[in-house]
């Protein structure tokens, strides 16, 4: 197993965001989570990303207790986050953001071999390598969020929201080039409000609701789940 | 909510705030009153106008690296840090002991007994700086570590406060006898000064000697201060712009959490800006002991204020805006004090500050606060 959360816990002050939620992402997996807004998504992966820590529970990553590593140290191991709202760094170059994203590495030649990949797999942003950040639109941005989180070779890339704000021709380049990455080895935990597009690519979901899990199951299955039909595909 | 296509008229008074138009006008009246006045009085003595532009512009360098710890430091972790400016004071007093009682300025020298002495003196010169660099960095962080840290999720107020106390702490600490005391002491240059005039062509100005009326002075104490100013400016630009630290200096002060994320040690990188900052006002410590040879302990409060007003002036927060606001502060303050009275020099320089504010909130250089998600 890649990545385990045991029963955490999570708190904002008195608020109790997350109510003792488990999950698992395994080698070589696309895992979603869906939900609504504010079920707990996103917090969900800033306690896996070390900005947030659980009262209680755990999380443990390769055997590895991370509950309670800061941030950076978690970029280190193998876990790299493409949080919401893309949080592109808009006075800096799209290269620059990149190399930001490679901040973890030490290689210089590995370095480049990851910037020409992500080139590889967005060809738009190498257009673009000298614009500023802030001047991209919305999908060049998300790619450029995407493409600075693999730069730091992640296991396991954590990614919020992908989807948010796009056209559905975009969304549908965006989750062509998630499976993409999946298919180069690298275990993706997927945060999305569309649960259509993250199912269809995802091979496990969750599904929360107000901080809690309320359905797991392979992606077919819960595809095909009445209730997921209801809440979440808009019941047709 | 889509506005309808009658906009409400808006009032003469409306209109008047709206366009910022009393600054404005205040401003142009006063910069056309000003130019007028020294144009005047250029005119009439060319030689002492261009000899208060060297002047200025000697002082305005030093602003300006102080300046550029004020901006850094507001740039990353929005803390105005009172105590630089006690920070450049000792920057000022380690490299007086570093000469006065150890020599450090002549280690070459006594080293080597036959180097060049002209090298032996650059040398020399060039580590008391580095000496002095080095301690205001290692105090600053050691400031940062002990006072603004813990404070940093406090409110904004608490940490503006506490560099206050920090202020404090540091002249009064170095105002103790054991430390640098409460006196006046005559500031030891690590080179002699030389002075040239400029009047047909440019002489050696013999020790002892006036000036022929109508010329222009200036010493190598003005070049050196131009030249380490823009070689530190060219070394702080290289390491913003081209190295690794420096791009996280940039996404750090933009986004701290995503920062992190990304796998930057977000403290650490506020370290280095501190440290940065901090050198850089060392190195103008020892540069205005040199211009203006005496030191004590209160002598950062004015330059520190000066150099912050400069900050704000030319936007705080972006680097280019400390350098040409602390040159126009140079400026300035000179010329005010040359030609309109000496003891309003600072309360001009205070009105520059007020007026460009009125029509530009920001500063020069300074983009509005944007709005983050």
């Amino acid at each position: 197993m890649l990545l385990e959360v045991k029963d955490i816990h999570v708190y904002y002050g008195a608020i109790h965001a997350l109510q003792g939620i488990s999950f698992q992402v395994n080698e070589g997996e696309i895992v979603t989570l869906i939900g609504a807004n504010g079920a707990g998504k996103s917090t969900s992966l800033n306690t896996i990303s070390g900005i947030l820590h659980p009262r209680t529970g755990g999380v443990s990553f390769r055997g590895h207790d991370i509950t309670l590593t800061p941030a950076e140290e978690i970029v280190r191991l193998g876990i790299c986050q493409s949080p919401e709202g893309r949080k592109i760094f808009a006075p800096l170059t799209v290269m620059e953001n990149l190399e930001m994203g490679a901040y973890t590495r030490k290689d210089r030649g590995e370095i480049s071999r990851g910037i020409e990949r992500v080139f590889k797999s967005f060809p738009r942003l190498k257009e673009r390598q000298n614009q500023l950040g802030g001047t991209l639109s919305g999908g060049e941005q998300q790619m450029l969020a995407m493409g600075r989180a693999l730069m730091s070779q992640p296991t396991l890339l954590l990614l919020d929201e992908p989807s948010m704000g796009l056209s559905p021709i975009l969304v549908e380049e965006i989750f062509n080039i998630i499976q993409e990455i999946n298919s180069e080895g690298t275990s993706i935990l997927l945060v999305e409000q569309n649960a259509q597009m993250a199912l269809s690519v995802a091979h496990r979901g969750y599904v929360l609701e107000t901080g809690q899990i309320v359905l797991e199951g392979a992606s077919n299955a819960l595809l095909d789940n009445p209730q997921v039909h209801e809440a979440y595909l808009g019941g047709h | 909510m889509e506005k309808s296509t009658t906009a409400p008229p808006v009032s003469f008074f409306q209109r008047i705030i709206r366009g910022r138009w009393i600054g404005k006008f205040m401003l142009a009246a006063i910069s056309i009153l000003v130019t007028v006045g020294i144009a005047f009085k250029a005119s009439q003595s060319p030689a002492l106008f261009f000899q208060q532009l060297i002047n200025g512009l000697q002082l305005g360098f030093v602003y300006a690296l102080i300046a550029l710890g004020y901006t850094m430091v507001y740039g990353i972790v929005r803390l105005i840090n009172f105590a630089h400016g006690d920070v450049f004071m000792v920057g000022a007093f380690v490299s007086y002991f570093a000469i006065a009682n150890f020599q450090l300025h002549a280690w070459p020298s006594a080293v080597i007994p036959e180097i060049n002495p002209v090298i032996s003196l650059v040398i020399g010169t060039i580590s008391v700086i580095f000496l002095a660099m080095a301690t205001c960095g290692f105090l600053a962080v050691t400031i940062e570590r002990v006072a603004y840290k813990p404070l940093r999720d406090a409110p904004r107020i608490s940490a503006l406060i506490t560099a206050i106390g920090v202020s404090f702490f540091l002249e009064y600490f170095g105002a103790l006898p054991f430390v640098f005391t409460s006196n006046f002491i005559t500031y030891k240059r690590p080179f002699e000064v030389t002075t040239w005039y400029i009047q047909n062509g440019i002489h050696h100005l013999e020790a002892g000697v006036e000036a022929p009326t109508g010329s222009v002075l200036f010493s190598n104490i003005l070049i050196i201060i131009i030249i380490i100013s823009l070689l530190l400016l060219a070394s702080l630009q290289f390491i913003v712009r081209r190295t690794k630290v420096g791009k996280a200096m940039r996404a750090v002060s933009y986004d701290k959490p995503t920062a992190r994320l990304m796998g930057i040690n977000v403290d650490g990188i506020i370290s280095v800006t501190f440290a940065i900052g901090a050198a850089l006002a060392g190195a103008a410590g020892v540069l205005y002991a040199t211009a203006y040879p005496q030191v004590v302990f209160w002598m950062g409060i004015t330059p520190g204020l000066k150099a912050f007003v400069a900050a704000v002036l030319g936007g705080i927060g972006s680097i280019p805006g400390a350098l040409v606001g602390s040159l126009i502060m140079g400026q300035a303050e000179v010329l005010s004090a040359g030609y309109i009275s000496t003891p309003m020099r600072d309360a001009i320089a205070f009105t520059i500050l007020i007026l460009v504010l009125l029509v530009r909130p920001t500063g020069i250089f300074g983009e509005p606060e944007r709005e983050k998600a």
